[in-house]
């Protein structure tokens, strides 16, 4: 006999496994789109160091004139992207999930732990509830980043209709930076989450699918004395 | 801390049982995997029609017409700028329908009310209109921005002259440059829109040749798609006019 626990509700995963390929559409849309007036760098006076983005990485994604179905696509899927992220959002605050997700005033301070530990700077581990610390405040910082894509997405879409949110956004160009910087994010935390996913191994990454995790029962007990030994702290 | 995740009692299954909930669990998974995938290539690969967009795109963004549309208020105003913001090289972005060969002299605006029934309006009478100007931040489709300075005779305005009040009542305008190689179509309430104007002057000059002289549309908001140069027919309709950029795979809205 071996012990597993409920880890991911069934509607969590779901929301995970949608907004994946959703997203990934509509970075690639938004790409197209982009490549229109693709005028962003990172740099200072003349000098460049990173071009978003080289012939060579738009060639190679075919996404030279595609514009307009650029366009198609992104705002098809845009509210594929809003009511899955709505209702996830919205599901951890009924479920309780947020407890587990929302950073508290120790998270931060760990969270850097957290950081040097897998960065093998530093020995001890953080205990660690459902997600650690860093994954409280990487998770909360997607959402947050979520609704920044959608907040600058509408000041982009309708700038006149909805005047004040572009000006609330610094404006249509600044609005536009700010779109383009969040879709950078997203690709960073995709690359670090999926490194993170493939060094925590298997049985963390089977739970995303099944929604259980096992767990050794002397795990448990050390991690709930740890835990415990934390709260009387 | 009762919300705490080890604290959760979990449950003691046999390593058979957790087996054969893994493998339902993926077999759920890649079937569900399967089928977004070929929801996908069904999308990605379904032929555009002639107006080069799959037409499940094309029916996504008419049920975004519809619902921006909606929300359409002619109350929103497009930001003004100080006429010293506004750029002294005007970017000029697109000559479909400029290059025949065209009699400036001779020119003069026709409105077609009904089949058989064409106003002709010369640049000297519309100038003599009640003159509007305006500068904001002129918006491409393609991305980039530019504040401009305008000035030219609002549109409702000129249909008040002219006594268009039951053209004013269709859905649509229509505007095709002289040679008829651009045109557009542009819904009624967003002309109506106290900021669109038939536009003669640019930077406080008459409007460059590149520009769109003798008259041009500017219609702060509507992508520049719509704001046609060199208007040489304006007509009005319910159904939709032919607009070139939605030929081409664009949104017909285009609305800001």
């Amino acid at each position: 006999m071996k012990k597993i626990i409920k880890k991911h509700p069934l509607a969590i995963r779901w929301f995970h496994w949608i907004n994946f390929p959703v997203l990934a559409v509509m970075i690639w849309s938004g790409l197209l789109i982009y490549w229109a007036n693709d005028i962003y760098r990172l740099g200072w006076g003349d000098r460049t160091l990173v071009k978003f983005f080289p012939q060579s990485f738009y060639d190679t994604l075919h996404v030279p004139f595609k514009l307009s179905q650029g366009m198609a696509f992104h705002f098809f899927f845009m509210w594929l992207f809003f009511v899955n992220g709505f209702l996830y959002v919205a599901y951890t605050f009924v479920s309780g999930e947020w407890r587990y997700l929302l950073p508290n005033r120790h998270s931060f301070k760990e969270a850097w732990f957290v950081v040097l530990h897998d960065l093998h700077v530093r020995k001890t581990a953080q205990p660690q509830d459902k997600y650690n610390a860093a994954q409280r405040v990487a998770y909360s910082a997607i959402i947050v980043m979520g609704f920044g894509s959608l907040i600058t997405g509408l000041a982009i879409y309708k700038p006149v209709q909805f005047g004040w949110l572009c000006a609330l956004c610094g404006g249509y160009e600044f609005a536009r930076i700010i779109h383009f910087a969040l879709t950078i994010g997203y690709v960073l935390f995709f690359l670090v989450h999926i490194i993170q996913v493939v060094l925590a191994g298997w049985n963390n990454f089977q739970a995303m699918v099944t929604g259980f995790e096992v767990v050794k029962k002397d795990a448990i007990i050390e991690e709930v004395v740890e835990q415990k030994n934390d709260d009387n702290l | 801390m009762s919300s705490n995740y080890f604290d959760k009692k979990g449950s003691e299954v046999s390593s058979k049982e957790i087996r054969r909930r893994t493998v339902v669990s993926f077999s759920v998974f890649i079937v569900l995997l399967g089928v977004g995938f070929f929801a996908w290539s069904k999308l990605y690969n379904q032929p555009q029609s002639a107006d080069n967009v799959q037409p499940f795109l094309r029916a996504s963004l008419q049920a975004n017409e519809r619902i921006f549309s909606r929300l359409y208020s002619a109350n929103k105003q497009t930001k003004s700028f100080k006429k010293t913001d506004a750029v002294a090289r005007v970017r000029v972005n697109g000559d479909v329908g400029m290059d025949t060969a065209f009699d400036y002299a001779k020119w003069k605006l026709k409105v077609v009310r009904k089949p058989g029934d064409t106003l002709f309006i010369s640049l000297a009478e519309i100038r003599a209109l009640p003159k509007t100007e305006i500068v904001f931040d002129f918006k491409c489709v393609e991305g980039w921005s530019q504040v401009t300075h305008w000035g030219g005779v609002r549109f409702d305005e000129f249909m008040k002259k002219y006594n268009l009040a039951p053209e004013e009542a269709m859905k649509y305008v229509g505007m095709v440059t002289p040679d008829g190689q651009y045109y557009v179509g542009v819904d009624m309430p967003s002309m109506l829109q106290p900021q669109t104007l038939l536009c003669y002057e640019m930077n406080g000059k008459p409007l460059p040749l590149d520009q769109g002289y003798p008259l041009r549309l500017i219609i702060p908001v509507k992508y520049g798609i719509k704001h046609l140069k060199r208007i040489g027919v304006m007509s009005f309709s319910n159904d939709k006019p032919k607009d070139y950029w939605a030929e081409q795979g664009y949104d017909y809205y285009a609305g800001l």
